[in-house]
């Protein structure tokens, strides 16, 4: 086999160890805890290895993007001659293979991170129930009796869970085609439900659950739409095949009679708010945040490493085909920049420390989306790769935070604690050093701290963009979204990690163990050092290397995008509101202690603008007043009941009618009473036959003889 | 050699006798007499078709022998029905023993 099969088969394979490892918990070792996640570890790691194989290949690969690693094989008949196929298969193009890269790696440690964090090794819990966090063992030591945390009494059934996501993750991203990339993105709508409603007791679990499926179901429907248009519009579903001048020329201009969209607008549109559902951007942002009911891996799968970033990843996908349309373009930058500020402004208000991290994410996506919308293609890509390696590491190191808290609150035994609340904390920095300094670095990233951190350089090569090309508005909204983006970080690093601890569990919080801090040290060094493969050739007019990401994911597109020249206003701009901002947050929390000094709990911000109440009453209380009064009490109860009602008695006076009518007289006195009396007429008749006497009997049968011979006599001789 | 019409037509007739005999006599013993005579009828008949017709074949003679046989074991029968319907009712009258009616 030549080096490029290889390739080709290890990316077939890349996908399949962690559906196996999903099956292998299920089916067989799910009473084995250790086994389970050994498995489910290892297939983590066989996708990364493999991930990592296909992108060195591609590394080493000249001019990747017009050699990318295809393969394919013909998978449903269509019908129309005999060999057509609708094929299935792998395409890795250059963005392919850098968002495998820290999708890989990202998913590798949030499964190692999920086995510190489920609390392995720990004894069972005194009173813990399936579907409920755990609450915490007794045990006794040195002669007293202590609290300590307890294992998760469905930990299989966690890490079968997210081997399930990762293959759809995994799918989606090397999917040749829209259809096997629908596929993976619905694997991980199940998946999210699945784990969002991991602790399925708590009703508040539930109604995320419910909420985060329902909600992303809203705009997977309009992306089926746009995917079976496209498909009607083209006949194919390959991404390679789509994007080839001729095919993308007929879609520009074909008219697909819908407010003057072409029919390539009109495609894009339909996708992109597949996007909107999935990348949580608004209006159907509403599920993120409540999504944080799941354990903390999940939200940092969700979030960072998979389920947004698919959301992300769709549109660049499509790229080509969206910016045909200019209009959907400006939708798109739009939606982007207007959700990157409105989320920030929400993220300022919020107290529990993974619903700030939940509307960073948000803005965050938003600022990918707004750089999809101008054009600014590479610079998307770069702060989808940067943003997952910090955001991920900031939500683990939460998940961190939250577990030495609740150690601190098993430990004094007050449970009025919620150890995901802020304002309990303070402190935590002598506490948790590995914690603290990755979640600096997280954090510094996320408010574009800068030059060493790799936020400031992907957040920089949008606002560059945008400058450059001359989107002012998209530059203003996204600046004061990153300035925002800095001071709430800020303020939660203060509020988290100094002054004094607040609370008594605070006091008593603990470091985790090493399978949680290892991966918040390894993300921390992408944190930093991603940057650097984006830094812009002509950065301060200094003549630096060209921009290795530039060549290299630019490569994807037919036409490579032009990297825009260097400024002092974006590069000035994105410095003042990271700084500025991380100063204000410093300054203002510093002292702050209890949320009644905290001047930013407006009620408009901490309530969220009131759309889930908004939504509650324009959406989901007239669907419940709908299915009660018209669905079940109209057409229920009234139509189909009161047609059902016709029937039951129709048929029953049907029946009567035959019985009276037909059966009783017809069947029962002429047929069935009938013969037997006719029967037994004939027999009263004909019993005087029967004389007993021989010599009649004999007369009866010589007449019968001589009668039937004549007969026979007559018919046959005659 | 006489024809073998003149055989049938005795044969017919001893037949008609033993069926007359069967029908009109009272007593049981009587009928079976008259069975008797109409087996010994067709056993005239099959003689004669054996001797006007093929002669080597066997197959005529062999029917007789086989009818004698049955006639001597239905007599045998026969009589000790008889027998011992005389000695429950006392008589051997057909017509008197109609037990076997509706």
């Amino acid at each position: 086999m030549t080096n490029i099969e290889t390739i080709k088969l290890l990316t077939w394979l890349i996908p399949l160890p962690p559906i196996l490892a999903f099956f292998l918990i299920v089916l067989f070792t799910n009473k084995n805890k250790a086994l389970s996640h050994t498995i489910a570890v290892g297939a983590a790691f066989l996708s990364f290895l493999g991930s990592m194989g296909v992108f060195l290949y591609a590394l080493g690969v000249e001019h990747f993007g017009e050699h990318p690693i295809e393969s394919s094989v013909p998978w449903l008949p269509l019908g129309k001659s005999v060999d057509t196929y609708f094929r299935i298969g792998v395409l890795v193009d250059p963005t392919t293979a850098a968002i495998l890269f820290f999708v890989a790696i990202t998913i590798f440690m949030i499964f190692l991170y999920s086995v510190g964090y489920q609390n392995f090794g720990q004894p069972k819990g005194d009173h813990d129930h399936k579907g409920l966090p755990p609450h915490g063992a007794t045990v006794e030591e040195h002669g007293h009796k202590h609290a300590v945390p307890s294992v998760e009494p469905m930990y299989s059934r966690f890490f079968a869970f997210l081997g399930l996501f990762a293959f759809g993750m995994y799918v989606l991203v090397l999917s040749d085609n829209l259809l096997t990339f629908f596929v993976g993105w619905e694997i991980m709508g199940l998946c999210s439900y699945l784990l969002i409603g991991f602790w399925y007791a708590k009703p508040s679990a539930r109604d995320a659950a419910v909420k985060a499926f329902m909600t992303t179901r809203i705009g997977d429907v309009f992306m089926l739409l746009g995917i079976a248009y496209l498909y009607y519009a083209t006949g194919t579903l390959s991404f390679r095949q789509i994007f080839t001048e001729q095919v993308l020329h007929t879609l520009a201009t074909v008219p697909s009679g819908f407010l003057g969209f072409s029919a390539a607008g009109l495609i894009g549109l339909l996708l992109f708010i597949g996007t909107i559902g999935k990348s949580a951007q608004f209006p159907l942002h509403v599920w993120l945040p409540d999504a944080m009911e799941g354990p903390t891996p999940v939200s940092a799968m969700i979030h960072a490493a998979t389920m947004v970033s698919a959301g992300v990843y769709a549109v660049v996908r499509m790229f080509p085909l969206l910016s045909l349309d200019p209009r959907t373009l400006t939708i798109v930058a739009f939606i982007g920049a207007f959700t990157a500020l409105f989320a920030a402004t929400i993220a300022v208000a919020q107290n529990d420390i993974k619903r700030v991290l939940a509307y960073s994410t948000i803005s965050q996506l938003g600022f990918m989306i707004a750089a999809l919308g101008i054009g600014a293609y590479v610079a998307a890509v770069f702060h989808l790769i940067t943003h997952a390696f910090f955001k991920a590491l900031l939500f683990l190191g939460s998940g961190s935070v939250i577990h030495g808290m609740e150690h601190g609150v098993l430990h004094t035994g007050n449970h009025e604690v919620d150890p995901q609340d802020m304002f309990n904390m303070g402190g935590l920095r002598q506490k948790m050093p590995i914690t603290f300094w990755t979640f600096l670095i997280g954090g510094f990233a996320l408010s574009g701290f800068p030059i060493i951190t790799a936020g400031f350089w992907s957040k920089d090569e949008i606002f560059a963009d945008a400058f450059g090309n001359g989107h002012i508005l998209v530059f203003i909204t996204l600046a004061a979204a990153a300035f925002l983006t800095a001071f709430y970080t800020m303020r939660q690093i203060t509020l988290t990690f100094f002054g004094e601890p607040r609370t008594k569990a605070a006091e008593h919080a603990q470091e985790t163990p090493w399978t949680m801090t290892a991966p918040l040290v390894i993300l921390s060094i992408f944190a930093i050092a991603y940057g650097w493969v984006g830094i812009p050739e002509d950065f301060m007019g200094l003549h630096l290397q060209p921009s290795w990401l530039h060549e290299f994911v630019g490569g994807t597109l037919a036409e490579h995008p032009e990297v825009v020249a260097f400024s002092w206003v974006p590069f000035l701009t994105s410095l003042v509101v990271a700084l500025g901002g991380l100063y204000l947050g410093w300054v203002t929390y510093r002292n702050v202690n209890s949320p009644a000094e905290d001047r930013l709990q407006i009620p408009l911000l901490k309530n969220k603008y009131y759309f889930d109440e908004f939504y509650d009453r324009v959406f989901v209380k007239p669907a419940y007043w709908f299915a009660e009064n018209v669905v079940y009490k109209f057409i229920d109860q009234g139509i189909i009941d009161g047609i059902l009602h016709i029937f039951g008695p129709a048929t029953q006076g049907l029946g009567a009618f035959i019985r009276n009518n037909f059966d009783l007289p017809v069947i029962n006195r002429f047929f069935g009473d009938g013969s037997a009396d006719v029967t037994y007429w004939f027999g009263g008749k004909l019993r005087a036959v029967q004389t007993g006497r021989i010599q009649q009997y004999l007369m009866f049968a010589l007449v019968i003889f001589i009668a039937i011979g004549a007969v026979l006599y007559f018919f046959l001789l005659a | 050699m006489v024809p073998i019409s003149w055989y049938l037509i005795f044969a017919a007739l001893l037949f008609s006798m033993g069926l007359f005999g069967v029908l009109s006599r009272r007593n049981a013993v009587a009928i079976l007499l008259g069975i008797e005579l109409m087996l010994n009828a067709v056993n005239i008949n099959l003689a004669a078709f054996w001797r006007y017709g093929d002669v080597a074949q066997m197959a005529g003679q062999v029917f007789a022998i086989i009818v004698f046989a049955v006639a001597a074991a239905e007599v045998a029968v026969g009589l000790a029905l008889v027998i011992s319907v005389y000695r429950r009712r006392n008589t051997v009258v057909a017509d008197e023993i109609d037990m076997m009616k509706w």
